[in-house]
């Protein structure tokens, strides 16, 4: 047993101190009824050599973004991971380390909290930011309890099918057994037709929750529903994905109440998913109905600069079932991550970064597009982002070929919209080349000369 | 030796013109942003953000990182919490671009091998609780709570029955009746007897048929095995009711003893306890739940079945409760556990039960002389003692003590939880540690219990910090750096 240290000896010393004849007297406790008289039927035990042997088999199987050329996004994405915040987060001190509860042998961990929540409003223009969350649904879910929270007269939240369709589930899901009603608002052209949107929007409305850039890429006219979710006396809640930050305007400065973010991007790796960074920054107003840790500055005896865990009365552990919310602790690694990685970016970074995704995706869509076969679904300006609609509406086999050829393509969207199921989204960070969209356009078009053949 | 420069904020130390990262040049054109995207959506300044050089950036993060405690640096008994140690071939494997590099909207044809890690870490855990099915879902022990309870009311929804009550022991963590409230159930909570079990009088007052869940913690927070489970699961299932198991001390019972042949109906692990997975600062962890057969058609979207010799996401399950969070799960952390389970096999586990808890009852022996442990003088994974006494007798209060631990070396045990104990230590080894550390341990416990209590009061004197002002902290909030020239 290779992280055991107690040896015959050790145990015969210890079981004696303890007054026990043996390891058995110490689970006499464990009534015989519900003993587990067999070993667990589990697979046996394997040495680190066998063990490493038997994952890379498993891992080999698998064809991760770095052996295909990965054109995926819908809420996940390859963006470039820089070595330092690999090398940061695996320090030992940082990621065998809990929750802050000693700040005297914290101060490291609660120093990167800090920062990563001023970052985060540097990022967004909000006033207050918490020190990360489970994901970007959730984080999105909690935002709009919040703001049932703070107008408890108002039980309706409008959302547009444009944000993310998970998020919108899992708000599903939370809501299930709430006192509130969720408006999903149709967006057949890619975006919210403002009009639609201030018919729904009324006094019962407690929250709007849109995404920007939106789950299609495509930009919202987000100044026009703050104006209308605002007149209303709703809060506006905006999911943002960070990268697109380096170019579109906070939205802080144009009138959101809450920011929330899925923050993988900012140097997590995909993963399959999780674990992911929820982020989640407000206005001052809201901040003690925000759920989740928070660190917060003030000083030792000596007058000493520090930080520490704060507001803790909105905390579970302390107001059990009045809390906030049933959050009991961060994402601390996945925070560090994207502490490091926004400070080896810098203004300019960021800056940069968005423009090549902008202009890469816009090259992309340009050239799948031009073939008979894909036609952009929306006409409108996206980030990094785009829909493109398969004109034969297969769109599986259209993947399938495309994968055959080392091309994962897109994202098929008729899982989650029925009126899309000859659509797909594709997304386009920095690492994929003029040569790779190439090979991407060129992929996509041959398998229309061979299904042409094919049928001919 | 404190690098009191590098480790200013980075917003102190930023420089304009200093960048570390540098994008690859453009190889599309280089079209003006102004006509890809409409000039309203344009910020109009760039961001504010640091501006550091690479070397300035590990300086700082790498001095931060000497400021904390950690597994790998100390011993770290923090009661509740399961702090083992991280093994590092987990660490290497999980990195694996195999693993890692995945992206969770690919074909499942590209990601069998994955799945097939996944499903076999379900089928674990499924043997491990005694329960029949497992998702892997949900993101934190506390997010599996809810995740049941949500189950547990569209379980009794189809049943039509209405019930709106969960009970919760009063020693229980603050998460279970958060989590109630948030499913839409009401908390009541039960009373502790004086020997720390479920107060059984007090369960047959409150027990009805509005009863939906019994939450209980097993064992329990005080590092007790419940002996009158079975008792208790009948009682709660004579009503009609469904017992949760909070798995954050599961720990103690790898191959004794399993949750579903005690009687409960669901539970959630905490693999970034018991399966070792780091506890990264605060997170990720995950919380994945094991539930009986009656319950699995309201386990949430997307379920990983294997059909065929496949392994498929399955989506298509008309009474699940829906998604409780994007994308599968927290893949990292769940394949650490993998890794962890395929390391010990049957033998293994039992014996991590075994020595976590003949470590605690050792420490217990040694300590109890001194720091009286109220709830007697054996233990399963972890024990609270309480400095109630010491308080009375010589003002060395728990706060104290954790305080003046620092300074020796050691992290501090959890303070002031479980609420049901007064000054309450709650202290838990873990089975990763020596008999030497213990020893040490021990013997640095008893050195402070016999110092005066005014001298305690300035502990910790060699930290980089001492007693910061929380009061001041949580009244005047300063939760971001301001430039020193803005003025608010």
């Amino acid at each position: 047993m290779p992280y055991i240290l107690n040896t015959d000896e050790d145990r015969r010393a210890m079981l004696e101190a303890i007054g026990a004849a043996s390891m058995d007297e110490l689970f006499e406790v464990v009534p015989e009824a519900v003993r587990l008289t067999r070993p667990l039927d589990v697979p046996s035990a394997l040495s680190e050599v066998e063990l490493t042997a038997t994952v890379k088999r498993l891992a080999e199987k698998n064809r991760p973004a770095g052996e295909a050329v990965s054109f995926l996004g819908a809420g996940a994405y390859d963006h470039f991971i820089p070595a330092v915040v690999d090398e940061i987060a695996s320090r030992g001190e940082f990621y065998t380390s809990y929750t802050p509860y000693q700040p005297e042998v914290s101060q490291g961990n609660l120093q990167v909290f800090f920062e990563f929540q001023t970052l985060f409003t540097q990022l967004t223009g909000m006033d207050v930011s918490n020190a990360s969350m489970y994901d970007g649904g959730t984080a999105a879910t909690e935002a709009v309890l919040m703001c049932l929270a703070a107008a408890p007269k108002r039980t309706k939240v409008v959302t547009t099918t444009s944000v993310h369709p998970e998020y919108r589930q899992v708000l599903a899901t939370y809501f299930e057994n709430l006192d509130a009603e969720v408006v999903s608002l149709d967006t057949p052209t890619g975006a919210i037709d403002p009009a639609v949107l201030a018919n729904v929007v009324d006094k019962q409305t407690a929250c709007v929750l849109v995404q920007q850039p939106n789950f299609f890429g495509c930009l919202e006219p987000v100044e026009e529903v703050a104006r209308i979710a605002h007149e209303a006396g709703a809060r506006l809640i905006v999911v943002v994905d960070p990268i697109s930050l380096g170019l579109l305007r906070r939205p802080g400065d144009y009138g959101a109440d809450i920011v929330v973010a899925e923050g993988q991007s900012l140097g997590n790796p995909m993963s399959f998913g999780g674990p992911y960074l929820g982020m989640l920054a407000c206005r001052e107003q809201f901040l003690r109905r925000m759920p989740g840790r928070i660190t917060g500055q003030t000083v030792d005896h000596e007058g000493r600069r520090c930080w520490v865990l704060t507001l803790q009365t909105r905390e579970q552990h302390i107001r059990r079932e009045k809390a906030t919310s049933n959050i009991c602790t961060n994402q601390g690694l996945l925070a560090l991550r994207a502490t490091v990685y926004l400070s080896a970016m810098g203004p300019a970074g960021m800056r940069e970064l968005a423009e090549l995704c902008l202009r890469k995706a816009n090259y992309a869509a340009e050239r799948v597009t031009a073939g008979a076969r894909c036609t952009p679904a929306f006409d409108r300006p996206f980030f990094k982002e785009f829909v493109v609609r398969d004109r034969r509406g297969r769109v599986s086999e259209l993947l399938a070929s495309a994968r055959d050829e080392g091309i994962f393509a897109g994202v098929p969207l008729g899982r989650w919209y029925a009126e899309l199921e000859d659509c797909f989204l594709v997304a386009v960070t920095e690492k994929r080349t003029r040569h790779e969209m190439d090979d991407l356009a060129q992929v996509l078009s041959r398998s229309t000369s061979e299904r042409t053949v094919v049928h001919a | 030796m404190r690098n009191r420069q590098a480790t200013k904020l980075l917003f102190e130390l930023s420089k304009p013109g200093r960048r570390a990262a540098r994008m690859p040049r453009g190889d599309v054109g280089d079209a003006a942003v102004e006509e890809l995207l409409p000039a309203e959506c344009l910020a109009e300044r760039p961001l504010p953000l640091p501006e550091l050089a690479e070397p300035d950036l590990v300086r700082h993060f790498v001095n931060l990182s000497t400021e904390n405690m950690s597994v790998d640096t100390h011993f770290y008994p923090l009661g509740s919490c399961t702090m083992k140690y991280n093994p590092k071939r987990n660490e290497r494997l999980a990195a694996l671009p195999g693993l890692s590099g995945v992206h969770p909207y690919q074909d499942e044809s590209t990601i069998q091998g994955l799945l097939e890690i996944l499903f076999e870490l379900q089928e674990m855990l499924a043997e491990i609780s005694g329960l029949d099915a497992v998702s892997l879902q949900p993101a934190a022990g506390a997010h599996g709570e809810l995740t049941s309870l949500m189950m547990a009311a569209a379980y009794f929804r189809d049943l039509g029955d209405r019930r709106r009550k969960v009970l919760i022991p009063d020693s229980a963590h603050g998460t279970n009746p958060a989590s109630a409230a948030m499913a839409g159930f009401r908390a009541t909570t039960v009373k502790s007897t004086a020997d720390g079990y479920v107060d059984l009088a007090d369960l047959d007052q409150k027990i009805d048929e509005d009863v939906a869940v019994m939450m209980i913690t097993n064992p329990n927070t005080l590092g007790l095995f419940e002996p009158r489970i079975r008792t208790i699961s009948e009682k709660v299932h004579a009503v009609g009711g469904l017992v949760y198991l909070d798995g954050a001390n599961m720990n103690a019972i790898l191959g004794v003893a399993r949750p579903g042949d005690f009687g409960a109906d669901m539970m959630h692990f905490n693999p970034h306890k018991t399966f070792s997975g780091p506890h990264g600062g605060g997170g990720p962890g995950a919380g994945p739940i094991a539930v009986d057969r009656r319950l699995e058609p309201y386990l949430p979207l997307p379920l990983l079945v294997r059909r065929d010799g496949r392994y498929v996401l399955d989506e298509n399950r008309p009474k699940s409760i829906g998604r409780v969070r994007s994308f599968f799960g927290n893949t990292g952390v769940l394949v650490r556990a993998y890794l962890y389970l395929r390391t010990l096999g049957p033998d293994g586990l039992r014996r991590v039960a075994e020595n976590a808890v003949l470590n605690a009852n050792y420490l217990l022996a040694r300590v109890k002389h001194f720091l009286p442990v109220p709830h007697g003088d054996r233990c399963m994974h972890e024990f609270v003692a309480s400095a109630a006494t010491l308080k009375n007798d010589k003002q060395i209060t728990a706060m104290d003590i954790a305080k003046r631990l620092l300074d020796y070396g050691f992290h501090a045990p959890t303070v002031y939880f479980p609420l049901v104990v007064k000054e309450a230590v709650m202290i838990e080894p873990t089975e990763t540690e020596s008999k030497e550390t213990l020893d040490a341990f021990a013997e640095a416990l008893f050195r402070i219990t016999e110092q005066p209590g005014e001298s305690l009061g300035a502990a910790p004197l060699s930290t980089a910090i001492n007693r910061p002002d929380e009061v001041r902290a949580a009244r005047k909030p300063v939760l971001h750096w301001t430039p020193p020239c803005d003025g608010s």
